[in-house]
């Protein structure tokens, strides 16, 4: 089960010559829900963005296994992308295409099978994220939550070993956010898979996080990383707790801090 | 590549219980056996329950799920029990998850097949709400520029002065380009009847009027109807698309008055100025073809244009260009403005705000040249 399955090795990511992160070096393994946290704009979604090959790294490199994403020619690299299902911030659907045309269009390019079949796979993923009979529903006819939920259908038609999500549970209610939490774990759980995970909702870190990274927008580089309930209770770093506990007061390791600002 | 064991389902009948082993690799990229066979037998063979063996089922994923699924259905209507404790545990997990969230009652929807009347009917209950449409938003467009007059109205001067800029001296370039080579093409076909005469000297009044009181104008409000009218409907309907028109309505703006009235004064203000530019372009070009090839010098050429045209004729071809811009912008915002929520709907709005635009003009032009025929200037 600890079998490295994403190495992020030396990277560092930045738009033109501006530097997002630099220096970023952690595993992720086989079966981790792997939580990437930090503050807006600390680059949780650029990195998304470089695990997923949407953008080429500054420096350093992504290892699929033992195989580089960025040394790899075209083709290596789409067969290694296509172990992966990925779900974006805002969903993404096709909005011109329904549920079902969204879901069938990667099976359809990427198998040989026959209608019958996709039709029957795309009831079923629907079926898994709890929307049957919304295939022939558009994205715009259907909640956020719903939106999301058939993103991680489509995200998942291919049945990847490897699922990103980012900020899955953004713009949910807390029991939406619970349920999509619960779904992930049971995916995971059943299907084998591998989650990598943007989100800021402690609530899902701490229930579903094995295993995680913190960015910083200040130094501009990782500063802690971990099991999110270890870091909460082993973490030195101010940052990290403050994060963690969403600047309690009431944490212990947060008074000093505060006081410093009353004080002031 | 990985090599697959071939995926089957093997049946034994045990009395009033049937076990069906699943052998094989069950991946996307493998052939699986049909699955009626086994759902026809269900029906017929009288059996109580459907047990499964694994024991030789290697890798699985997706497709193995959808003929379990579709046997659990099977089950399910002819009741027989399909008992799926002996499954590998993720599956299981898997199906339950499926069968967590039933279908919510009334949300499938039925594809009826539309008869053709109910077709015809449709076209023209749609031909009467697009003419409805077109007739309110006129109105709104009408009550915007009243709260205008009064100075109501509100919207940013700052995006006034950007639609100028980008529907103006931004389109120079293509304006050029094609007046140009009208009035070229103007002189050239005229050319060859007026030589027949050694009336040469003639192309100057044909490119001169013909520029003025027509094509410049014409040309003009064409590229600017697939220039701006387009950017008009695809800018506002993304707008649509994002929610932001909604936005504006919660801040209290009225969407008419702030988009839509910013980008129709642009246009109104602008083709005039356009149409004259056209203008002075097609009739350098008429001068190119004239001066070039045949034997007329440029002053000559002037004198003509000057002494052929005059101020009426300039005039009407401006003002008709102004109403050109009215019908741009209206066509271009109110496709905007009505584009629905995806983005081939953008698509659809800046393709049907160019048609619209393009069949507002040939049609206002015909009109607007047959009142000045009646009336005679
Ligand atoms: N396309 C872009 N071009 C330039 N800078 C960008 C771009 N996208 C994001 N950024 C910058 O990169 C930083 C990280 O953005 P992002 O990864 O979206 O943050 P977040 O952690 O909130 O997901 C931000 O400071 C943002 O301003
Ligand atoms: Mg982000």
């Amino acid at each position: 089960m600890t079998a490295p399955c994403l190495t992020i090795k030396n990277m560092t990511m930045a738009y033109g010559h501006f530097i997002i992160q630099q220096d970023l070096d952690f595993t992720i393994n086989r079966g981790d829900i792997f939580i990437i946290m930090g503050g807006s704009g600390c680059g949780k979604s650029t990195l998304l963005m470089h695990l997923i090959g949407l953008q080429h790294p500054y420096k350093g490199d992504v290892l699929y296994g033992e195989e580089s994403l960025w040394q790899a020619d075209d083709p290596t690299r789409k067969r290694i992308l296509k172990q992966t299902g990925v779900l974006f911030q805002s969903g993404a659907l096709l909005s011109s295409m329904t549920l079902a045309e969204n879901i069938a269009l990667p099976i359809a390019e990427y198998t040989k099978l026959g209608s019958q079949r996709i039709r029957q796979i795309v009831s079923y993923k629907l079926a898994l994220v709890g929307l049957a009979g919304f295939e022939d529903y558009y994205p715009s006819e259907i909640s956020g939550g719903m939106q999301k939920r058939a993103g991680l259908a489509r995200a998942m038609a291919l049945d990847p070993e490897i699922l990103f999500f980012d900020e899955p549970s953004a713009g949910l209610d807390p029991i939406s956010a619970k349920l999509l939490d619960d779904l992930i774990l049971g995916l995971r759980d059943n299907l084998g898979a591998t989650v990598v995970m943007v989100t800021h909702e402690l609530a899902s870190i701490f229930a579903i996080g094995t295993n995680s990274v913190f960015l910083d927008a200040e130094t501009k580089t990782m500063i802690a990383g971990g099991a999110p309930k270890k870091l909460l209770t082993e973490s030195l770093d101010p940052k990290v707790i403050r994060f963690l506990t969403r600047g309690d007061a009431n944490h212990p390791e947060n008074n000093t801090h505060h006081q410093d600002r009353y004080n002031s | 590549m990985i090599n697959y064991i071939p995926c089957e389902l093997k049946t034994l009948y045990k009395q009033d219980i049937l076990e069906v082993a699943i052998v094989g690799d069950w991946v996307l990229d493998a052939d699986p056996p049909s699955l009626e066979p086994l759902l026809a037998e269900m029906t017929t063979s009288g059996i109580k329950r459907l047990v499964f063996s694994t024991k030789s089922l290697g890798r699985w994923d997706s497709l193995l799920m959808i003929d379990l699924i579709s046997l659990i259905d099977q089950g399910a209507k002819q009741a027989i029990h399909v008992d799926t404790t002996t499954l590998p545990e993720g599956i299981q997990g898997l199906l339950s998850l499926v069968y967590a969230v039933p279908e919510r009652v009334g949300a499938r929807r039925q594809n009826t097949k539309i008869p053709w009347l109910e077709t015809i009917g449709n076209g023209a209950l749609h031909f009467v709400k697009e003419t409805h449409d077109l007739i309110v938003f006129i109105g709104e467009t009408a009550l915007s520029v009243a709260a205008l007059t009064r100075g109501k109205a509100r919207f940013r001067w700052i995006d006034l002065w950007m639609n100028i800029q980008n529907c103006g001296p931004s389109a120079l370039p293509i304006i050029t380009l094609i007046s140009l080579l009208v009035g070229l093409i103007l002189a050239f076909v005229g050319s060859v009847q007026l030589a027949l005469f050694g009336a040469q000297i003639y192309i100057a009044n044909l490119v001169g009027l013909g520029m003025t009181r027509e094509m410049g104008g014409l040309m003009a409000a064409i590229i600017m109807s697939g220039r701006t009218g387009a950017a008009y409907a695809a800018q506002l309907g993304t707008m649509q698309v994002n929610s932001e028109i909604d936005a504006l309505k919660t801040m209290g703006f009225q969407p008419m008055e702030f988009l839509v009235l910013p980008r129709m004064i642009a246009l109104i203000l602008v083709m005039p100025l356009l149409c004259l530019y056209a203008d002075v372009m097609g009739i350098a070009g008429g001068a190119m073809v004239t001066v070039g090839f045949f034997d007329v010098s440029l002053v000559e050429y002037l004198h003509r244009t000057v002494e052929s045209v005059h101020l009426m004729d300039l005039m009407i071809g401006i003002f008709k260009c102004a109403v050109f811009g009215i019908l741009i912008a209206l066509s271009g915002c109110m496709r905007g403005i009505q584009c629905g929520r995806s983005a081939s709907a953008v698509g659809e709005a800046a393709t049907s705000a160019v048609v619209t635009g393009i069949v507002f003009i040939v049609m206002a032009d015909s009109l607007m040249t047959l009142i000045c025929n009646r009336l005679g200037i």
